[in-house]
C-alpha cells in the first residue's frame, strides 16, 4: 500500500481534530483569580480559647460521630478523618507569654484546589462562591485528590464497600442559604470570622500592622497554595502550630506544562510516523526494483489501495 | 452437534479428547498456577467483600500502595514492547523483526487487561470508571491517563483479534483488519506517547510529598524515554523466553532471535544511555547534587548506576561483541530496574519524610502475584493455540499492503476457498466424510 492522500488525510485528520478538542481543556481559572469575592474565613488563633465548640457543631450539622468531650484530648496532636471534618489542637504554652494556643484544622479551600484539579471526574469541584464540594455520587475512589492535596484532607472511607471521600464542606449548602458556616455560627470568641476574602484579608493585615509587636508577620493561606479562603493569623510562628508549610503556589498549575502536551504529540505524531513510513516504504521499492531482474516480486505493488478503496 | 464438538475438541483442546487433554494438564507449571490462584482468587474475592481497609495497608496518607505502585504503573511500562515493536516493524520498515511482533502485543495485551484489573481492584468504587466518560476532568493527568489507556487498550484488542482472526479461519475480518494496521499503529504510538508520560505527570502534583531526587518538572519525559527502554528490554526477554517455550509453535522457517536479540540490545543501550544522562540532568536541573551525599541518594544512585548504567554497558558490550548473553542479563537487569523506579516513583520514595512507611500486606502482594499468573497462563493458552509465533502462512499477506491482492480476493491465488475453510476448521468431521 503506497501513502494515499486519502489515507493520511484520514489518521492525521482524526488526531488532529482529537487534538483540537483536548488543546486549552486544561484551563479553567475562574475570572476572580485572587478569590476576593469567594467567601472565606479568617482564623485569629490568638482569640481561639479552645472550646471545642465548633467541632461540636461541625459533627451535628454533617451528622458526624459526636466529638471525644474528654477535655484532655485536645493536647493530643490529631487529625481530621473520614467521620471528623474539623479538629482543635491546643499546643501548651506556645503564645508569646507562655499562654496555651489553639490551632483549628479543616479543609483550606483553595482558590485553586489540587484535589479538584486532580479529580478524573470532577467529583471535587470549586464553587464560583468559594467551597470545595465533593459529589460521591460520581466518584470512583481512585484517590488521586488524597495524592494532590498539600494539605492532606480528603480522607477515605477504607472500611466501607461503597467508600467516600470526605472533608469539610465549608457548610455549602448553609451558605446557600445564607448562614454561617456552623463552626463560625458557634464560635464564642471571634476568632472565627466569616465573610469575603478580600475584606477578611484586610482585616486580618490590619491587625497585624496594627500589633506588630503581638503578630507574627505573615497570614497563612494569603498565598499558601496559591491563596486559600481560609486564612490565619498567629503571634507565633505556624510551624509551633503544626500548620503545614506549603509552597507559595498554584499546585493545579504544576501539571499545566504536562498536560498541554498531548495536542501537539496528536497532531505532530501522526505526520511524522506516516512521513517515516512513507520513507520506509519508499526504500524498500527501491529495494526490491533493485533486485527485480533477478526474482519479479510476487506482491500486489500495492497499487490496488492507492487509488482509494473501490476504485 | 458433532461439529460443534469437533471445533471445541480442535480449537481448545489442541486436538486431544478430553480425558488425554485433562492429563496433559498436569504439569508442574499448571500445578504451580492452580496453586497461586487458589489463594489469591479468595483473596480478590474477599477484598470485594470485606473492603480495602480489611485486605489492604492503605491508610489516610498513603492512598496509593502496591495495587497502583506495581500493578498499574510497573504492568503499563512493561508492556510497552507492543508499539515500540509495532512502530519498528511497521512503520519504521524494519521487517526482520517481524517474528516477535505478535508476542509482543499479546503482551501488551495482557499486561493491559492486568493492569486494568488491577485498578479496578484498588479503585473504592470501581464500578463508577465510567463516570471518567461522562464527567471529564480534563485538568486531570489522571484523566489523561484513564482515556488513553482505555483508547489503546481497544487498539491493542483490535491488533490482537489479528492471530484471533487467523485462529478462527475468519477471512474476511482479518482482511478488514488489516486494512487497518496502519492507522492502529500510528495511534498506538500516538496513545503510549500521551500515557506512558503522563503516569510520570501524576506525580507532578505532590512535589513535597516525593522525594526531591525523583520529583522533576520533568517526570513525564523520564517515563516515556524508560518506556521504550523497558519495552526494548522485554522485546529481548520475550523472545529469549516464548521462542524457547513455544519453538514447538514455530511454523516455516525460525527466525534467528540471537540476531534479533543483538539488535535490540543495540537500541537498548541508546536507549538506556540517553536515560542515565536525562536522569543525570533532572539532578542538576533542581541542584540536588549534595542530596546524593544521603542516604536516599544512594538509593538513587543504585537505581541509575546498578539499574541503568550498567544494563546500558550489558547491551552495548553484547552487542558490539555479538554475545547474546550479555545482552538477556541487560534486559533482565533493565526491566528490574524500571520496575524498581516506578515502585521508587509511586511507593519507596513516596512519603519519604513520613516515620510510618507504607508496607504493603500479604493479600496485597498475593493479589498482585494472581495477576501476573493469570497474565502468564493466558498468554501460554493463547500461544498454544492461536498463530502467534509464527504467522498463519494461509493468510499472508503483506502487513503494510493493508489488505488482501485483489485478484487473492477473487479466489485465484488463494488456497482457501470456502470448501477449504470448513475443511480446515473442521478437520475431523471432513475427515470422516
Amino acid at each position: 500500500m503506497k501513502l494515499s492522500r486519502r489515507r493520511f488525510l484520514g489518521v492525521a485528520g482524526f488526531t488532529g481534530a482529537a487534538a483540537l478538542g483536548t488543546a486549552g481543556r486544561a484551563r479553567a481559572v475562574s475570572a476572580d483569580a485572587r478569590g476576593e469575592n469567594e467567601c472565606a474565613m479568617l482564623v485569629d488563633t490568638t482569640l481561639c480559647a479552645g472550646c471545642r465548640g465548633c467541632e461540636a457543631a461541625c459533627a451535628e450539622v454533617n451528622a458526624l460521630a459526636t466529638p471525644d468531650p474528654d477535655v484532655a484530648i485536645i493536647k493530643a496532636r490529631r487529625e481530621t478523618g473520614p467521620e471528623t471534618f474539623t479538629v482543635v489542637n491546643g499546643f501548651e504554652a506556645a503564645g508569646a507569654h507562655g499562654e496555651d494556643r489553639f490551632a483549628k484544622r479543616q479543609c483550606m479551600h483553595c482558590i485553586a484546589p489540587a484535589c479538584a484539579s486532580a479529580c478524573p471526574v470532577r467529583a471535587l469541584d470549586k464553587q464560583p462562591g468559594g467551597p470545595v464540594v465533593y459529589r460521591g455520587e460520581r466518584c470512583m475512589g481512585c484517590r488521586y485528590c488524597m495524592v494532590a492535596c498539600p494539605f492532606e484532607i480528603p480522607k477515605y472511607q477504607y472500611d466501607r464497600l461503597a467508600p467516600l471521600v470526605r472533608k469539610c464542606t465549608f457548610c455549602a449548602k448553609r451558605q446557600a442559604e445564607g448562614k454561617k458556616p456552623a463552626c463560625a455560627e458557634v464560635c464564642p470568641t471571634g476568632a472565627l470570622a466569616f465573610g469575603k476574602r478580600g475584606p477578611l484579608l484586610e482585616l486580618a493585615k490590619g491587625r497585624v500592622y496594627r500589633n506588630p509587636e503581638k503578630y507574627v508577620h505573615h497570614v497563612y493561606g494569603e498565598h499558601e497554595a496559591g491563596g486559600t479562603d481560609w486564612l490565619y493569623i498567629s503571634d507565633v510562628p505556624f510551624e509551633r502550630l503544626a500548620m503545614p508549610s506549603v509552597r507559595d503556589e498554584a499546585y493545579p498549575d504544576k501539571v499545566l506544562g504536562a498536560l498541554g502536551a498531548p495536542p501537539f504529540v496528536m497532531t505532530l505524531w501522526p505526520p511524522l510516523l506516516m512521513g517515516v513510513y512513507a520513507f520506509s516504504r519508499r526504500r524498500d521499492e527501491v529495494a526490491r526494483a533493485a533486485g527485480a531482474s533477478r526474482a519479479p516480486a510476487n506482491e500486489c505493488d500495492g497499487d490496488a489501495d492507492a487509488g482509494g478503496r473501490h476504485g | 452437534m458433532a461439529r460443534g464438538e469437533s471445533w471445541f475438541r480442535e480449537k481448545i483442546l489442541m486436538g486431544m479428547d478430553g480425558r488425554s487433554y485433562l492429563r496433559s494438564l498436569l504439569t508442574p507449571f499448571n500445578l504451580l498456577v492452580a496453586a497461586i490462584l487458589a489463594v489469591g482468587v479468595p483473596v480478590i474475592v474477599y477484598r470485594f467483600t470485606s473492603g480495602l481497609a480489611a485486605t489492604t495497608r492503605l491508610s489516610q496518607v498513603q492512598p496509593w500502595g502496591l495495587w497502583i505502585g506495581f500493578d498499574m504503573m510497573t504492568g503499563i511500562v512493561l508492556a510497552a514492547g507492543g508499539f515500540t515493536i509495532g512502530a519498528a516493524v511497521h512503520l519504521f520498515g524494519m521487517h526482520e523483526y517481524r517474528p516477535i511482533v505478535r508476542p509482543a502485543i499479546l503482551t501488551a495485551f495482557l499486561g493491559y487487561l492486568l493492569a486494568v484489573f488491577g485498578l479496578l481492584t484498588d479503585l473504592g468504587k470501581p464500578w463508577n470508571i465510567v463516570m471518567a466518560i461522562r464527567y471529564q476532568g480534563s485538568a486531570s493527568a489522571l484523566f489523561e491517563v484513564a482515556w488513553c489507556v482505555m483508547m489503546y487498550t481497544t487498539v491493542l484488542l483490535l491488533e490482537f483479534l489479528l492471530p484471533a482472526f487467523e485462529w478462527l479461519g475468519w477471512r474476511r475480518a482479518h482482511e478488514t483488519l488489516m486494512r487497518s494496521m496502519l492507522g492502529l499503529t500510528v495511534l498506538s504510538v500516538v496513545f503510549s506517547t500521551m500515557h506512558q508520560s503522563a503516569l510520570g505527570s501524576l506525580f507532578l502534583i505532590a512535589p513535597a510529598k516525593l522525594h526531591p531526587l525523583w520529583y522533576s518538572p520533568y517526570i513525564f519525559i523520564f517515563f516515556f524515554v524508560s518506556a521504550i527502554a523497558a519495552g526494548v528490554s522485554m522485546l529481548v526477554l520475550e523472545g529469549t523466553l516464548s521462542h524457547r517455550i513455544f519453538r514447538h509453535r514455530i511454523t516455516g522457517s525460525e527466525p534467528d532471535v540471537e540476531k534479533l536479540q543483538l539488535g535490540l540490545g543495540k537500541a537498548g543501550a541508546i536507549v538506556l544511555f540517553a536515560y542515565f544522562f536525562l536522569k543525570l540532568q533532572g539532578v542538576a536541573e533542581g541542584r540536588h547534587w549534595d542530596l546524593l551525599f544521603t542516604g536516599w541518594g544512594a538509593w538513587f544512585l543504585l537505581e541509575i548506576v546498578g539499574f541503568v548504567l550498567v544494563p546500558s554497558l550489558l547491551y552495548g558490550y553484547g552487542a558490539r561483541h555479538g554475545k547474546v548473553g550479555f545482552v538477556r542479563a541487560g534486559a533482565i537487569v533493565a526491566v528490574l530496574g524500571i520496575v524498581l523506579n516506578r515502585l521508587n516513583v509511586s511507593i519507596i520514595a513516596y512519603n519519604w519524610n513520613r516515620p510510618d512507611h507504607y508496607v504493603p500486606s500479604w493479600m496485597e502482594v498475593v493479589v498482585s502475584l494472581t495477576l501476573v499468573t493469570m497474565g502468564v497462563a493466558a498468554f501460554r493458552w493463547i500461544a498454544n493455540r492461536m498463530p502467534i509465533l509464527s504467522e498463519d502462512a494461509r493468510f499472508a499477506v503483506e502487513p503494510d499492503e493493508g489488505r488482501a491482492p485483489e485478484k487473492d480476493r477473487a479466489g485465484l491465488l488463494s488456497p482457501l476457498t470456502e470448501r477449504d475453510r470448513e475443511e480446515r476448521t473442521l478437520p475431523r468431521a471432513a475427515a470422516g466424510r
